[in-house]
């Protein structure tokens, strides 16, 4: 046993233990925690297996991005967990049945000859670039796919966005460009107010000119 | 030197023989740890003398001369405090967040080239390993904040996740255009691609000036530091993620901010500013003169430029306001990296792309 099987198994094992705990821990943020771990260690798989882009964008996309959104949002949900233990029991039979059917695909589609034949892994040289390699096939083999999911993922975007902005009438809103803009003349306005001394002199001068009198 | 090294490198396989790769490795992993440790020790002192001086007013004096000695006393008073765990808080995530933040801020100098050669680990995908590395350090903030079990530290985490999730995007689109120019994703050949017979002119800030200035901006938002220190505002909430620590943790969050400017500073210099390379080099005269000086000194001269400019902006900018924050982030910077993304793609087809 090598030092890489030895990682592999040491990966393979947080993995599995990370995703057990993501669905059998209490907390939900512990879960998403796990979770993490889980992908973290599948990125440290994927480094094994020589693909280092995907390994990296795994804990850059995943790790550093989405999850930390969704830590972002359990953090903010209040969440019972004993409404959501409920019914347990019930549903048990049907989700035992789907995992069993889940887990006979896999072993199915895996265990496939043609396919198993071709995961010998193959050694590259040093210098192999998995990034390159990346690069060329997605640009030149698989452009029009590659800008298909692109464009698919765009939608998504647009129509999430559509759907959840809404402009309401009632609120009230700061324009920071407005208020960027903003200049000293608009704010500030120079009133030149007589001291003290001078301002009773003038009422008096005024007073009497009105002819109204002290007494 | 080199010959030196490599009969170290020969007695040690002689002695330890398949064990001698991780000893060797943790020895060079050491050369790269402690000097930053002592170079975010004084860097503190840095700030404070240089805030005081912007300021009209010594800074620190009183510990050696010059307060040379005030970052050791600074951290033996945060290493005698008693940690205080407060109730009901996670007791495992309180203590292990800030380790969390602390450890991607040193990971990610293992892929930053010093001098040609001199780096840790030269893997082609360094770029994007150190894109990864710099994101993944808000889970220490996240888990401080939640796990402390306050208010205030959890409004601090919250603000700090929306914060840099926002600029990690422009900052990412920022280094799409350093990998345009430079064809490649490795430290050291980024460095290379820069090196012409003009010196400083042949480096990336001359083509991608609005890069690092985008760059850097979102460098400062990312290691949380002010004008865009929302997460730990203090006259609203107090200190933001780490109200609670003290002691130690304190210390480590602290050691966590200032090694990433530290790295933020040195990837800028890497991206833009050529790295180790001369500025003067193939220039008349100074250009042979300078020639000689090693690379790691422009390179850590570059450094200090950046690193500078992080205590200017803190000593001259007001904080930023929330809604103006993320303002800055999605509606200038991500558009602006957008339209330079496409525009160096576009002038590299071109002659008159001279880099």
């Amino acid at each position: 046993m090598n030092f890489e099987t030895v990682l592999f198994y040491l990966f393979a094992a947080v993995t599995v233990f990370a995703a057990l705990r993501v669905i059998t821990a209490r907390n939900p943020l512990h879960a998403v925690l796990f979770l993490v771990l889980a992908f973290v260690s599948s990125a440290g798989i994927w480094l094994l297996l020589e693909a280092e882009f995907l390994a990296i964008a795994l804990v850059l996309v995943y790790v550093g991005a989405v999850m930390v959104l969704f830590l972002f949002v359990v953090m903010m949900l209040d969440i019972n967990i004993e409404q959501l233990r409920k019914g347990f029991w019930q549903w048990l039979p049907l989700g035992a049945l789907l995992a069993g059917l889940i887990g006979v695909q896999m072993v199915w589609v895996l265990g496939a000859e043609d396919i198993s034949a071709g995961t010998a892994a193959v050694k590259h040289a040093a210098d192999y670039d998995n990034t390159k390699e990346l690069g060329r096939l997605i640009y030149t083999d698989y452009v029009y796919p590659f800008e298909l999911a692109a464009v698919l993922l765009l939608l998504a975007m647009v129509a999430a966005i559509a759907l959840t902005l809404r402009q309401r009438r009632d609120t009230k809103r700061q324009d920071i460009d407005k208020q960027l803009k903003v200049k000293r003349e608009d704010r500030v306005r120079i009133v030149s107010v007589p001291s003290s001394r001078q301002a009773n002199a003038a009422q008096d001068v005024e007073a009497s000119t009105n002819g109204h009198t002290a007494d | 030197m080199m010959e030196l090294l490599q009969t170290l490198q020969l007695a040690g396989q002689d002695l330890l023989g398949a064990a001698w790769l991780p000893v060797w490795t943790a020895v060079k992993i050491m050369v790269i740890i402690l000097p930053i440790m002592g170079g975010v020790a004084y860097y503190t002192l840095a700030e404070r003398k240089v805030l005081g001086f912007m300021q009209v007013r010594p800074g620190p004096n009183r510990v050696g001369y010059w307060g040379l000695l005030q970052p050791v006393a600074d951290g033996l008073k945060l290493l005698c405090k008693e940690v205080i765990i407060p109730t009901n808080s996670n007791k495992f995530l309180f203590l292990a967040a800030p380790v969390l933040a602390l450890t991607p801020a040193l990971a990610a100098w293992a892929v930053i080239p010093f001098d040609d050669g001199m780096i840790l680990a030269d893997v082609n995908a360094g770029l994007l390993y150190l894109l990864a590395m710099t994101s993944l350090g808000v889970y220490g903030i996240i888990i401080a904040g939640w796990a402390s079990n306050s208010k205030y530290a959890f409004l601090g985490a919250l603000r700090s996740a929306a914060q840099i999730v926002s600029y990690e995007l422009a900052m990412g689109f920022a280094l799409v255009c350093v990998l345009l120019a430079a064809q490649s994703m490795n430290m050291g050949d980024i460095v290379r691609g820069q090196q012409s017979d003009y010196g400083l002119f042949g480096w990336y800030w001359l083509p991608l000036f609005p890069m690092l200035v985008v760059y850097f901006i979102a460098g400062v938002a990312e290691t949380n530091r002010a004008p865009f220190d929302l997460a730990e505002g203090e006259s609203e909430i107090v200190a933001g993620f780490h109200v609670e620590y003290s002691g130690m943790g304190f210390a480590l969050f602290f050691l966590a901010e200032y090694a990433n400017m530290i790295l933020i500073a040195a990837l800028s210099s890497v991206m833009f500013l050529g790295g180790w390379l001369n500025p003067f080099h193939g220039w008349p005269v100074i250009g042979e003169l300078t020639d000689m000086v090693p690379g790691l000194f422009w390179m850590l001269g570059k450094m200090s430029i950046f690193l500078f400019l992080f205590l200017w902006f803190r000593a001259t900018f007001p904080r930023y306001r929330y809604d103006q924050l993320m303002r800055l982030g999605w509606k200038i910077f991500i558009p602006l990296t957008l339209v330079w993304v496409v525009v160096v793609a576009a002038w590299m087809q071109t002659p008159y792309w001279l880099w």
